[in-house]
């Protein structure tokens, strides 16, 4: 029998510590979709996106009422649309907006896959694709774009690196009445996952099933009041804790997906372990942070915090779910995170700090405003930085910058909703123009040689 | 299939009739009831059986959790799995 403050416990954890599953997302592959025919291989794309995720958003809203336990966001990944416009002639533009029909139709909020895996080079239609990420991001609202620059097995394709600059700036000056938000659907990759949920950096690898659903799970705001019922605890202790909360969180995601596959007939993927934030009051990783003693997160010490927390977040996660991937581990995006946006504005929290907790977190460099002035190498170094410390830790890193056109370092952008808002920070005012110019690769690190 | 209903609010009269009473015109069976007051904070959580109900279950949660609102409580209906999942191994 259960007993009744295991009950009231759990609800605690829904109703006022935020938290949520929040995402089940259907990987779909498009490899049947490929046409020499554009228009052909859309509408194959349009159809088969429709058949397998026709009820994908009910599924998921039936599962919230009987379970009790919201789920945030229903997406769909696709395989990366290079690999299937690189079949055909004309703008890859057209996969975009096939895509976004599909978003419309499922009523799903995000698509991601609008991607191409660069990491040691270009193969056909990845140049176009790239090229058209802008107007593809420009023309529609729900679809997300992501590029794989770098590995630990590849090393670090420079000259996409130097593209992705240049793309960023585009992709924000097209969106540029919409908050630049362009480009905040694209992220650039090393050691991209092929079965992460969230957006917008999922796509769904070839080698995955032909459909799946992944679920990502939150909770930030149950792992920091847990960890205020113990205010005098040794950092042993605290992990112990974030581990067993974990566990609890991790169990839910497990159910929902589960579930999610018997109701809709198709395979589990993974449960991504990840304590995702959100702009709501108490769903802050930074808090949690701050919770374990630093007075404001980007202080001395953070790195160290988060170090602990990613890796108590795992351990507790990789028990309660059968098949973990993803990208499990801490999220630190600034404009989604009240704590790190306050800390941003406090200027607590620099570029170069984030920079290192990347070294330690989930991802990377993510939601982060820059002036509008940046010039493209400098953003193309920001993610040249990135790749190298995903590279050679054998981790996926990411960045996900805003260049806010016409705007300067400490005005504020607002995304609102689940994007919140963010300080525009400043970046370095010397210049790596000439190694970015360089071009060619940066070789595979001896990390990559473990046969 | 069994649901837990969790009820939590400040204390009245006639809480439990009025929520036994929903389970039985729509047929669930109350399998366990504890009920602890906290301050005057009335906590109850519930046990019942739902293989029998006669109308949908979604419908029938959604009726409880209305009730629940009229009287100024929260009522709370979720499926067992929930709570079997996060705190049994």
């Amino acid at each position: 029998m259960l007993n009744s403050g295991d009950i009231l416990e759990t609800i605690k954890m829904i109703q006022e510590e935020n938290l949520d599953i929040r995402t089940i997302t259907m990987g779909i592959s498009l490899l049947d979709c490929i046409d020499s025919d554009i228009d052909k291989a859309c509408d194959k794309v349009y159809d088969k996106i429709m058949r397998k995720a026709e009820n994908l958003v009910k599924t998921g809203e039936d599962i919230e009422k009987q379970y009790g336990i919201p789920i945030v966001n229903k997406r769909i990944s696709v395989t990366p649309i290079a690999m299937v416009s690189a079949a055909c002639k004309g703008s890859p533009v057209k996969f975009a907006k096939a895509l976004q029909r599909a978003a419309d139709g499922t009523g799903v909020n995000y698509i991601g896959g609008y991607s191409a895996l660069v990491h040691k080079g270009f193969s056909a239609g990845d140049r176009e694709l790239i090229e058209s990420i802008p107007e593809a991001l420009s023309v529609t609202s729900n679809v997300c774009s992501s590029v794989n620059i770098g590995s630990t097995r590849a090393g670090i394709n420079m000259d996409a690196v130097a593209m992705m600059g240049k793309i960023i700036i585009d992709a924000a000056e097209a969106t540029k009445d919409n908050s630049y938000f362009g480009a905040a659907k694209i992220v650039v990759f090393c050691n991209a996952v092929e079965d992460n949920p969230f957006m917008a950096g999922a796509f769904h690898g070839v080698g995955e099933y032909d459909c799946e659903i992944n679920v990502g799970v939150s909770g930030p705001g149950v792992v920091r009041a847990a960890l205020k019922k113990y205010p005098d605890a040794n950092i042993s202790e605290i992990a112990d804790v974030i581990k067993k909360t974990a566990f609890k969180i991790t169990r839910m995601g497990q159910l929902v997906g589960t579930e999610a596959c018997q109701k809709l007939g198709v395979p589990f993927g993974i449960v991504d372990l990840s304590l995702a934030p959100t702009p709501a009051v108490g769903d802050s990783v930074a808090h949690i942070l701050e919770e374990i003693g630093l007075e404001s997160c980007g202080c001395h010490g953070t790195t160290a915090c988060l170090a602990m927390l990613n890796d108590a977040v795992k351990k507790g996660g990789v028990m309660a779910s059968s098949h973990v991937g993803g990208l499990s581990g801490a999220f630190i995006p600034v404009s989604e995170d009240a704590g790190m946006i306050d800390a941003a504005i406090k200027g607590s929290l620099s570029l170069e700090k984030l920079e290192a907790m990347t070294a330690v977190c989930s991802v990377g460099l993510d939601m982060i405003a820059i002036p509008g002035d940046t010039p493209a190498d400098v953003i193309s170094a920001i993610i040249a930085d990135e790749a190298a410390i995903g590279m050679v830790n054998s981790k996926t890193t990411a960045v996900r910058v805003i260049p806010a056109i016409g705007m300067k370092e400490g005005e504020m952008i607002e995304f609102g909703g689940l994007f919140g808002s963010a300080p525009i920070m400043p970046v370095s005012r010397f210049s790596p123009s000439k190694f970015i110019s360089r071009g060619g690769r940066i070789p595979a690190p001896l990390q990559s040689l473990k046969n | 299939m069994r649901a837990v209903v969790a009820v939590i609010g400040k204390d009245t009269v006639g809480i439990l009739a009025k929520v036994s009473g929903i389970c039985a015109e729509h047929n669930a069976n109350v399998m366990d009831v504890t009920q602890t007051i906290m301050q005057d904070l009335f906590a109850m959580t519930m046990m019942i059986e739902i293989s029998g109900l006669n109308i949908d279950y979604i419908d029938f949660a959604d009726k409880l959790t209305k009730a629940g609102s009229e009287m100024g409580l929260q009522i709370h209906v979720m499926h067992e799995d929930i709570f079997n999942a996060m705190h049994r191994i």
